[in-house]
């Protein structure tokens, strides 16, 4: 079983029907590492420390967290600033990430058109994205497609959100078991809940 | 004086050793009272105590209980429970006696004697009841609060019935009894023996009653708090104990003065000062008293069995008690329907209340004295109130047992939603608590908040404020302040050796509730830590690092950077803070705990090496913070 690693940012937890759902199934799971950001450093004062214990000590990592100005939360990018230490996750020395997987679930307002070259965003989200996916190459560390959920102020009027929601939990008991197919995410830009990549005769119902 | 001494003394040693063993047998405390005065019962005797006056003046407890009670009930929800009051209670009262007097006839009574006994027996024990519900901390559910109304109905209704029963005499026992009419008549109503309006026209005695009730809500409302005030200026726990009990004997007496029930009256003033910042101070003054004669109460029921007579009639009787629980409980069990009340509250309302009262007990004696039943068959009835009594507690039990499990509602899994709002109680309104009840009360949180300067609270009154007066380091009131439902305590109080005892007493006691102490140094903050508290905050200590924060920025430092160095501080200060508080130990002077003593000086060390600009002191995770890469990367 691969040790993951779930970090979930978002500062207004208390309005997000979507990630607050995501949240409730992620959890209710055993055999993973839970850290809610904002409840954690509620104050921004990171422990570099023991962020840099936990991300050793985990072969997958997980950013869930909505998209906020093409960005991270606040405090995720702090994160970023201080604990991938020059040393540690870069530089001379700094390889204690190497050969670690990332990846991100993202919720974002905008709908699935907007986010092209012919949408009002007009950019596909994988470009939004690429700081983070960077990071990770820096890192030496492997960045896999996100798991993405467009409109999503729309999705708890409609099915999408427990759809999204009940596929967030397979993904991770599929990254947590080892069922998840890499290669065949690669082959997508992005991955949404009725094209998650899980290994036949896996998928949990 | 001797005499009375002994007799204090047998009756408090039944009760001390007889309750602990029915509470841990899981009996409940009334049973256990009773089964003391059946066991004390032969010594009574040969100490020739008249156990009816001393039943009549322990009734005083009931008074004391129907005054709590109304302490604890708001007029808005009085008001609210005025449908299951007069619609539950008075159908209650009218069915109950029908079938009782029906009964009665069946068994050959003439019809006024069946009337009379429908009459006594319709109604149930308060004492019983509402002690039990309370120790069970039901009294606040539905079964519980339709159980309440209906008592205080019949509370009421002992009122008519009085005026109704001497309408019911029998010529023949009349003459014989005739002489001892009036004498009996007057042991009524918990001893009173005067009444005020006796031969009075209605409308006189109306106009009368009116001024009375008027009394007791206008004083309530206007008179006490001045009153209590000034009592607090003196600073003497026990001018509070006898003001209150001033307050609560004087109202009784008004009542009977005027012929009301003063069981009724203390639970209107009750109700008028529920809203008084001095009600938790009332509360546990009143309290003790009220557990004590109640206690005595249960004692002289018990003692009152006339075991010749029951073991004579053992048949009967039974038949008959068990006939009553059953016509009692039928008739609460379908109006519990009709008024909505299901599942567990409807079997609590018809177990519960399916007895006989102590006012059965009163108006057996009126009976009898108004020549209304003959004094054989109210002996019979006697124990048959008893005997109804007695088995209460079982029913309880048979509830706890049996019923209440079937009805065990399951609880939601969604551990992830916030918590539901869990009262919280504020010790001490000062500088520092004043700042945490404006903070909770602002983000609509409800707060109970107990301080003991009479001045300020009454300035935070005016400003809307729910405050009570009270030591707020007394376990007592803590209790009425509703300790057993809270879900934090925050700890503001300004003496350190009574928080600690505060904190102790709490996290020993309530060990649900989440404590937020104020710690008022260093040593404190060791101290709370091994009592139990949640939260240990130093009282100076966040303003003194702000105050530091402004001297390093008014140096020149960069706001930000004397931010990050505050920050630094202050998370360092608590790494070691907690260090020293696991080698602390309060058994152990400070100066004798060698442990304490060495890693005091290894990180007195640490810190002048920081101070200094050298090693990794508390300057090492701001030296973390935003550092560029080097250069030859």
């Amino acid at each position: 079983m691969a040790k993951l690693l779930v970090y979930y940012a978002h500062p207004g937890h208390q309005y997000s029907h979507v990630n607050r759902e995501m949240v409730k199934r992620a959890k209710a799971l055993n055999g993973i590492t839970f850290i809610d950001l904002y409840a954690e450093y509620p104050r921004f004062n990171i422990d570099v420390e023991i962020e840099q214990q936990r991300l050793m000590a985990h072969d997958t990592i997980l950013f869930q967290f909505p998209l906020f100005w093409y960005s991270t939360p606040s405090l995720m990018k702090e994160w970023q600033d201080l604990v991938l230490e020059y040393g540690f996750a870069y530089g001379t020395g700094g390889n204690k990430l190497k050969g670690k997987r990332v990846m991100m679930a993202v919720s974002c307002a905008g709908s699935e058109d907007a986010f092209s070259r012919e949408g009002y965003q007009n950019r596909p989200i994988r470009t939004f994205l690429s700081p983070l996916e960077q990071m990770a190459c820096l890192c030496q560390m492997k960045f896999y497609p996100p798991y993405v959920l467009y409109s999503a102020l729309h999705a708890p009027h409609n099915d999408a959100m427990q759809l999204h929601a009940d596929g967030y939990k397979e993904l991770l008991i599929a990254l947590r078991d080892d069922t998840y197919d890499f290669e065949k995410a690669l082959t997508n830009d992005v991955i949404t809940f009725n094209t998650l990549p899980i290994q036949r005769g896996q998928r949990h119902g | 004086m001797d005499n009375v001494l002994l007799l204090v003394f047998v009756f408090l040693i039944a009760g001390v050793i007889a309750v602990p063993l029915a509470t841990k047998m899981g009996l409940g405390s009334v049973l256990g009272y009773l089964i003391a005065g059946i066991a004390i019962s032969p010594l009574l005797r040969s100490l020739g105590v008249d156990v009816v006056s001393l039943q009549h003046f322990a009734e005083f407890g009931v008074v004391m209980m129907l005054f709590l009670v109304g302490l604890e009930l708001e007029p808005k929800m009085l008001w609210n429970m005025r449908d299951k009051l007069l619609g539950l209670g008075g159908l209650q009262v009218l069915i109950t006696t029908a079938l009782v007097m029906v009964a009665a006839l069946y068994m050959g009574q003439p019809w006024t004697i069946a009337l009379a006994i429908g009459l006594v027996l319709s109604l149930s024990s308060t004492a019983i009841v509402l002690q039990t519900l309370n120790e069970k901390g039901l009294l606040k559910s539905d079964g519980g609060q339709a159980s309440f109304s209906v008592l205080l109905f019949q509370d009421i209704a002992v009122i008519p019935m009085l005026a109704l029963i001497p309408l019911l005499a029998l010529p023949e026992l009349l003459e014989i009894l005739h002489p001892t009419v009036i004498e009996a008549g007057s042991q009524l109503e918990h001893g009173a023996e005067v009444s005020f309006v006796e031969g009075l026209a209605g409308w006189q005695r109306g106009l009368i009653t009116m001024v009375a009730i008027g009394t007791v809500i206008v004083g309530g409302s206007y008179l006490t708090r001045p009153m209590f005030h000034f009592i607090a200026i003196a600073r003497l726990r026990e001018l509070f104990t006898a003001a209150a009990l001033l307050m609560v004997v004087g109202i009784a007496l008004l009542m009977t003065f005027v012929g009301l029930s003063p069981a009724l009256g203390t639970f209107l003033a009750g109700v008028v000062l529920a809203n008084s910042e001095y009600r938790h101070e009332l509360e546990s003054d009143v309290e003790p008293f009220k557990g004590l004669l109640l206690g005595l109460f249960f004692m002289t029921v018990g003692a009152g069995i006339n075991f010749d007579l029951l073991f004579n009639q053992l048949g009967s009787i039974v038949t008959m008690t068990l006939g009553l629980i059953l016509i009692k409980a039928l008739v609460l069990s379908v109006l519990a329907l009709v008024f909505n009340i299901r599942g567990a509250d409807r079997w609590l309302l018809a177990m519960g209340m399916a007895q006989a009262g102590e006012f059965g007990f009163v108006l057996l004696s009126f009976t009898v004295a108004n020549g209304v039943i003959p004094a054989s068959l109210s002996d019979q009835l006697l124990l048959v109130v008893t005997m109804s009594m007695l088995l209460t507690p079982l029913l309880f039990i048979l509830f706890d047992k049996l019923v209440a499990p079937q009805y065990v509602k399951k609880q939601g899994d969604d551990a992830d939603e916030v918590d539901e709002q869990g009262n919280v109680i504020i010790a001490g309104h000062g500088r520092f608590g004043g700042i945490i009840n404006r903070i909770l009360l602002g983000s609509g949180y409800k707060t109970v908040v107990l301080d003991y300067h009479a001045e300020q609270l009454s300035r935070l009154r005016k400003f809307g404020l729910k405050v009570f007066y009270g030591d707020a380091s007394r376990p007592d009131l803590l209790h009425s302040a509703g300790i057993e439902e809270a879900k934090i305590l925050v700890v503001a109080i300004d003496e350190q050796a009574q928080i600690t005892e505060m904190v102790r007493y709490v996290s020993k006691h309530h060990p649900h509730v989440h404590i937020v102490a104020r710690a008022v140094n260093r040593e404190h903050v060791y101290e709370l830590f091994s009592a139990g508290a949640n939260d240990i905050i130093r009282d100076y200590f966040d303003s003194a690092v702000r105050a530091g924060r402004s001297a390093l920025e008014a140096l020149g430092v960069h706001p930000f950077e004397a931010e990050r160095k505050t920050c630094g501080f202050v998370l360092n200060d608590k790494r070691t803070i907690r260090e020293m508080a696991e080698l602390f130990d309060v058994n152990i002077p400070a100066h004798e705990n060698e442990p304490y003593i060495a890693k005091a000086k290894e990180l007195m060390a640490m810190e002048d090496r920081a101070m200094q600009g050298h090693g990794a002191g508390f300057g090492s995770r701001d030296n973390r913070d935003w550092l560029p890469p080097k250069q030859e990367d």
